[in-house]
């Protein structure tokens, strides 16, 4: 008889569908545009002096008070943080895995019509990306060592930190790489990710989502580049 | 025109396949590029050679049938199916790469003929509404506006080529599968088993072995029949409802 | 038996026993859904049905009989079910739905078809198709076939070919796509239900007829070579039409007769194989390498004006270099009052005449000009450019990635060529053909469009046919079933198997010097020749001579490569040519002893003084069912006739002056 109601097809047997991975990864992805956004907006602090730049980062530390305990939010937002490129990156593999497996066999000849060089960069840009995180944070917040001149570490004094880390000159251009790298991630991945979560089922929004990821990836790359570029420069010091 | 044509060829799926160079000479502008492989076949057999085995029916652009990876194009440098291609997209005496589509879900049969059922193990997994045979209403009840009615055959011309599947760098074939997602989803008729459906599509499409998307756009460009990119997002958003309400 | 020339006999008269008699027109269907035995739901799924074919009248019927619970099982040449040639289909589909309250109506419906088909078909089944023309719809627009809407979100119509009424449904130029793709999903819902199992590049290549009673098929799979028998209650061939016995023609590369000729050399008798349709619009062919023609939608007339230069000397000179006083618009000048609009038969007979005289225009094929113009640049004075590409913008476009001229520009060329065949297996009221349990739907059998079909008809009479019909009358047969289980090494079976097998490994070891297409091509130019827009006796026997000495020289000469285990295109072809090499010859007898011109079949020799088609009814009012004869040399087939009776409607002679 006549099927009543649609049976249940294969699953694949391995974590999550095709779907389910580039959803997490968009929304783990939305999770680092906001993040990037805020921590830009701080570094551009730089340019207003140590003060108003230490203040802000005390203030990091402190908000929420006594809500929270001191680092609480931060806390929070690490955490968060933490979790999303542990999915970001796992669905980021998985993803690949599947591609691979997918076409066992290459093309002899074949033609990028219509892929921008971001969307070809995206995997392995994403991993000197997270290359770049870890050697971010051991800099930054996890060991603090300074690589700059004057010797010893800036403890409790990030401003100082940074203005040292960047007045060398191979450390500036490791950055700047990187947030050529972001840029480009975030050129395609901020489309990428609206088509991902179902929000470009016109060719307006399509276009709207395009624009949105050129622009938020210029910002983005410039707002971070400008800092440790003045600092080299010595106009922040 | 003369040729070199550097064609893939395969005698089975258990052969290791090669790419074998030959020429041809005396193509017109006119010919279709089926019709060159033709004449190279004719060639061939005069020379007591296998003619190259290569997919093709309606030869006019509808059936799907056609399906050559030309110099790393899917059907080729234009936008439409291998058999519309004229040889005056191609100049004299250049070297064209024939290969046929790769992807682990489409397993090459034989030089650049591969199966393609998957897609319809796609469909069966969903992609229909269920009417049985003299249980429809007058057809003049349903009403479906006039956007909702051309986006639904916009969306409804895919002709199953697999180009979507081919070009894509993922081999993911969800160009296909939000094609049909968006055809029936658009139209009333569709709406009662729009969430089972899209969910077991894609279980469906993800068990034969396509990659996953990752919006590169690859297939929207080799689409034949222009399907747009939007239906993609158009499954993403429909998969997420229907997991949000179908569990 | 009277033997006729040495060409065929004449046999008994057959009539079409299951249609009621002497019922009122309107109450037959009825009557015989109700008198027709009923199958118990619980028995349905130990009845089995094979069904070649998967076009609109395989499909659909495969998802209406899976629906019913039977167990059918589905054949097809293509990698999947939805690339049966029905998806080519452009213009639309038929059905007295009269939304527009213009008259429309299923008697009217039924009239039309008569008379478009020139007298020539069955009042019962045409009726009938008329009635079921209308759940046709229904049935498509439930299953989401997007059919163009008007504003207010309900369907619209457009008149096509010829008629008065606005009846045609439509989906842009894709109209059998979109109607092919709702029967495959139906179809694809029963697989996954069970009902229905799927063989694709399967070709099915003999049929298994046990104890009178068609039992079987064998098929060849056309991956692996395997030879493989199938056995079922019934078999339903819905196989489509043979148009590609002319080698060119706009059906797609694979269309064949293989398996209604095979089932006609069982016993099937074949029914008006002359009877074919030559459609006016397509893009004419532009050199010998040519190996289709494509269709330009008919509705480019509307706009389009027909014309050839006056002077055999401007055939090469670029048409917009020829004055207007040295062209001849020779439609407009003959049929003043239908102009370019006369119907497709007498618009490709022009066409061809225009160039027989040597002014036909574009390149030369051989020594010949096959094409003529049809010219926009009135229309592009007339309208804006926008209304126009709104119009035909598709097909302009589609015509210029053909051909690389643009006709906004340069008058575009069409010529008239193979399209359709009214021919095909014979059937009775219940579409069941001479073979017990052997049934023929849609192109694949002869029954609904007389001489002549209308266009949009052929996609209701194939779903109309797999929704409606078959359905209903199929189970007459089945209610006596299951029959007498046959087992794979019944003598039958064993002999069908076998005498598959012989014929690959015959093919393969001629190694002779031909390719299988040079056959092919020469045989079509042989058709369109002698059995094309005009025929006279002289050609029709000059044509058979030559079938026959091709068919031998095939048989000894033909080079068929590589092996019959794995995918071999060339061995498909082989024997498809081989069995077109047959067919051909009996199109040739058909329209040899039918001495009228009716419909789609003119005789060159029956013709009124100014130069139209005159049929014969007194001699000629029946169908042509023709069984196989010996075969091998000569065919030699045994002629039965149908008297078609007409009741209802008056015969008169068509009229486009
Ligand atoms: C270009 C074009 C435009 C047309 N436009 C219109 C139109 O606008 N309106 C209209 O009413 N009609 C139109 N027609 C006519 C109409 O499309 C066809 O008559 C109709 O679709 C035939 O359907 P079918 O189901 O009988 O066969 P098909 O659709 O031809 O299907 C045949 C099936 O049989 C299978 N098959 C054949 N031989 C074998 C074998 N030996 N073994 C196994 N399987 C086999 C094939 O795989 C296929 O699945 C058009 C035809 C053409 C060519
Ligand atoms: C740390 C290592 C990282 C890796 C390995 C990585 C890898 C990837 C990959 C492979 C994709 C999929 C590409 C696609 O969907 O088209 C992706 C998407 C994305 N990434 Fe990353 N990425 C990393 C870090 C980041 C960071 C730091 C950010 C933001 C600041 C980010 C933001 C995004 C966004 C927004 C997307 C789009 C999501 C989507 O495709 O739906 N990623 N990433
Ligand atoms: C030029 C660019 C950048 C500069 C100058 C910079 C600077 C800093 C500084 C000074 C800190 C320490 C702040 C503190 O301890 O209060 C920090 C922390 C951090 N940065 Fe960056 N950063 C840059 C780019 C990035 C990028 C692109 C990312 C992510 C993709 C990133 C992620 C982080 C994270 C996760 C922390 C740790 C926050 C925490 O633990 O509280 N940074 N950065
Ligand atoms: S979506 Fe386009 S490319 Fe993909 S199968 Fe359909 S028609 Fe072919
Ligand atoms: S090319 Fe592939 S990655 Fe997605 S957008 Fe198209 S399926
Ligand atoms: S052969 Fe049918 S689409 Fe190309």
């Amino acid at each position: 008889m006549a099927t009543q109601t649609l049976p249940a097809t294969r699953r694949t047997g391995k974590a999550g569908s095709t779907i389910f991975l580039k959803t997490l990864m968009a929304v783990t992805g939305i999770i680092f545009i906001l993040f990037v956004l805020a921590h830009m907006y701080g570094n551009l602090k730089l340019f207003s002096g140590e003060r108003s730049f230490n203040t802000y980062a005390e203030h990091l530390r402190t908000i929420g008070e006594p809500m929270l305990p001191r680092r609480g939010l931060l806390t929070i937002l690490e955490v968060v943080l933490g979790l999303s490129l542990i999915l970001h990156v796992y669905s980021a593999v998985a993803l690949w895995r599947r591609a691979n497996e997918a076409r066992p066999q290459k093309y002899a000849v074949k033609k990028a019509v219509s892929q921008s060089l971001s969307s070809k960069t995206m995997r392995w840009g994403g991993l000197f990306l997270l290359l770049f995180v870890i050697w971010h944070l051991l800099q930054f917040t996890i060991v603090k060592f300074n690589v700059g001149s004057g010797g010893g570490a800036f403890q409790h004094n990030p401003f100082q930190l940074t203005v040292h880390a960047f007045q060398v000159w191979w450390l500036t251009l490791l950055y700047i790489l990187a947030m050529i790298a972001l840029g480009f991630h975030l050129h395609h991945g901020v489309w990428s990710a609206a088509q991902t979560l179902g929000w470009t089922t016109t060719p307006r929004a399509r276009r709207i989502a395009k624009t949105a990821g050129l622009v938020i990836a210029l910002v983005v790359a410039i707002g971070f580049i400008l800092p440790p570029l003045f600092i080299l420069f010595g106009v922040i010091k | 025109m003369n040729l070199t044509l550097k064609i893939w060829r395969q005698n089975d799926a258990a052969d290791a396949g090669r790419l074998v160079d030959y020429p041809v000479e005396g193509i017109t502008e006119d010919m279709s590029f089926l019709e060159m492989l033709d004449v190279l076949n004719e060639q061939l057999q005069a020379r007591g050679e296998e003619p190259v085995a290569f997919d093709s029916d309606c030869r006019e652009g509808i059936c799907g049938m056609c399906s050559l990876m030309i110099n790393g194009e899917a059907h080729g440098p234009e936008v439409t199916t291998t058999c519309q291609l004229h040889m005056r997209s191609f100049k004299d005496g250049e070297t064209i790469t024939i290969e046929p589509w790769r992807a682990s879900a489409f397993p090459i049969i034989r030089d650049l003929v591969v199966d393609r059922s998957a897609f319809d193990r796609i469909i069966q997994a969903g992609g229909y509404i269920s009417v049985n045979t003299g249980a429809a209403p007058e057809a003049n009840n349903i009403q479906v506006p006039k956007v909702a009615a051309d986006r639904a055959f916009d969306t409804a011309t895919c002709i199953g080529c697999g180009a979507c599947a081919a070009a894509c760098p993922n081999a993911s074939a969800m160009l296909f599968l939000g094609a049909k997602v968006t055809h029936l989803g658009e139209l009333p008729q569709g709406q009662a088993e729009r969430s089972p459906r899209v969910v077991n599509m894609l279980n469906q499409h993800d068990a034969e072995g396509f990659g996953g998307c990752t919006n590169i756009g690859e297939c929207a460009t080799a689409c034949p029949k222009e399907i747009p990119l939007d239906v993609i997002s158009q499954l993403n958003k429909d998969f997420r409802t229907a997991k949000k309400y179908a569990g | 038996m009277t033997q006729v020339d040495d060409l065929y006999t004449v046999g008994d008269p057959i009539a079409d026993t299951k249609a009621p008699k002497d019922l009122p027109i309107e109450q037959i269907w009825t009557r015989a859904k109700f008198t027709n035995k009923l199958v118990n739901p619980a028995n349905r799924r130990k009845l089995s049905v094979i069904i070649v074919g998967t076009g609109l009248a395989g499909a659909s019927a495969a998802a209406t009989l899976g629906e019913a619970g039977y167990h059918v099982k589905s054949f097809c040449y293509q990698d999947s079910p939805r690339r049966a040639h029905s998806i080519a289909a452009q213009g639309g589909i038929n059905a007295a739905k009269n939304y527009n309250d213009d008259g429309d109506s299923t008697y009217r419906l039924f009239y039309d078809t008569v008379k478009g088909g020139d007298y020539r078909s069955r009042e019962t089944n045409v009726y009938r198709l008329a009635e079921v023309s209308t759940n046709i719809i229904d049935q498509c627009v439930a299953q989401g076939v997007p059919f163009a809407r008007d504003y207010g979100g309900l369907l619209d119509n457009r008149s096509f070919g010829g008629v008065q009424v606005a009846r045609t449904f439509y989906a842009r130029g894709q109209t059998g796509q979109q109607l092919l793709i709702g029967a495959y999903q139906a179809m694809e819902r029963q697989v996954t239900a069970g009902t229905v199992e799927q063989f694709t590049r399967h070709e099915m290549l003999e049929l298994i007829v046990v104890d009178g009673r068609a039992r079987g098929i064998v098929t060849r799979d056309m991956v692996t070579g395997k030879i493989e028998s199938h056995l079922a209650d019934a078999v339903v061939l819905a196989s489509g039409g043979y148009g590609n016995v002319f080698f060119l023609s706009t059906n797609a590369m694979g269309c064949n007769t293989t398996a209604t000729w095979r089932a006609h050399r069982k016993g099937a008798y074949f029914g008006n194989p002359c009877y074919t349709q030559i459609h006016p619009t397509c893009i004419p062919v532009s050199g010998d390498h040519q190996s289709k023609l494509t269709l330009m939608s008919e509705s480019l007339r509307n706009d389009g004006r027909i014309w050839v230069p006056k002077r055999k000397e401007d055939a090469d000179k670029d048409p917009r270099d020829i004055p207007e006083e040295d062209r001849d618009y020779y439609l407009e000048r003959i049929y003043p009052s239908f102009g370019n609009l006369v119907p497709r038969d007498i618009a490709s007979r022009q066409a061809k005449y225009m160039c027989d005289e040597g002014r036909g225009v574009g390149p030369l094929v051989g020594d010949f000009r096959r094409g003529v113009y049809l010219d926009f640049s009135d229309a592009l004075s007339r309208m804006s450019r926008a209304a126009i590409d709104a119009k035909y913008g598709n097909l302009f476009d589609m015509y210029q990635r053909i051909t690389g001229e643009d006709p906004r520009e340069v008058p575009m060329r069409i010529y008239p060529a193979v399209h359709y065949t009214m021919g095909g297996l014979w059937v009775d009221y219940d579409l069941e053909t001479t073979i017990t349990g052997l049934y023929a739907v849609g192109e694949a059998n002869f029954s609904d469009h007389g001489a002549n079909r209308l266009g949009a008809s052929s996609l209701m009479q194939c779903l109309g046919d797999g929704y409606f019909v078959l359905p209903n009358t199929i189970r007459n047969y089945l209610a006596d079933g299951p029959f007498e289980p046959v087992a794979q090494d019944a003598p039958e079976v064993i002999e069908a198997v076998e005498s598959v097998r012989g014929r690959i490994e015959k093919l393969l070891s001629i190694n002779g010097e031909r390719t299988v297409d040079s056959f092919h091509k020469e045989l079509g130019h042989i058709m369109w020749e002698y059995c094309g827009m005009e025929r006279t006796e002289e050609g029709l026997r000059k044509a058979i001579d030559l079938i026959r000495s091709l068919r031998a020289e095939f048989w000894r000469n033909v080079r068929v490569l590589g092996t019959a285990d794995s995918l071999n295109q060339s061995l498909e072809k082989a024997g498809r040519v081989a069995d077109f090499l047959e067919l051909g010859e009996l199109m040739c007898i058909d329209a040899l002893h039918r001495r009228e011109s009716c419909g789609g079949h003119f005789r060159a020799e029956s013709q009124t003084e100014d130069g139209e088609a005159l049929r014969d009814d007194e001699h000629f009012a029946y169908v042509a069912a023709w069984q196989f004869g010996e075969g091998a040399d000569r065919l030699n087939p045994v002629l039965h006739k149908e008297d078609l009776v007409y009741k209802f409607i008056e015969l008169k002679q068509r009229s486009y002056k």
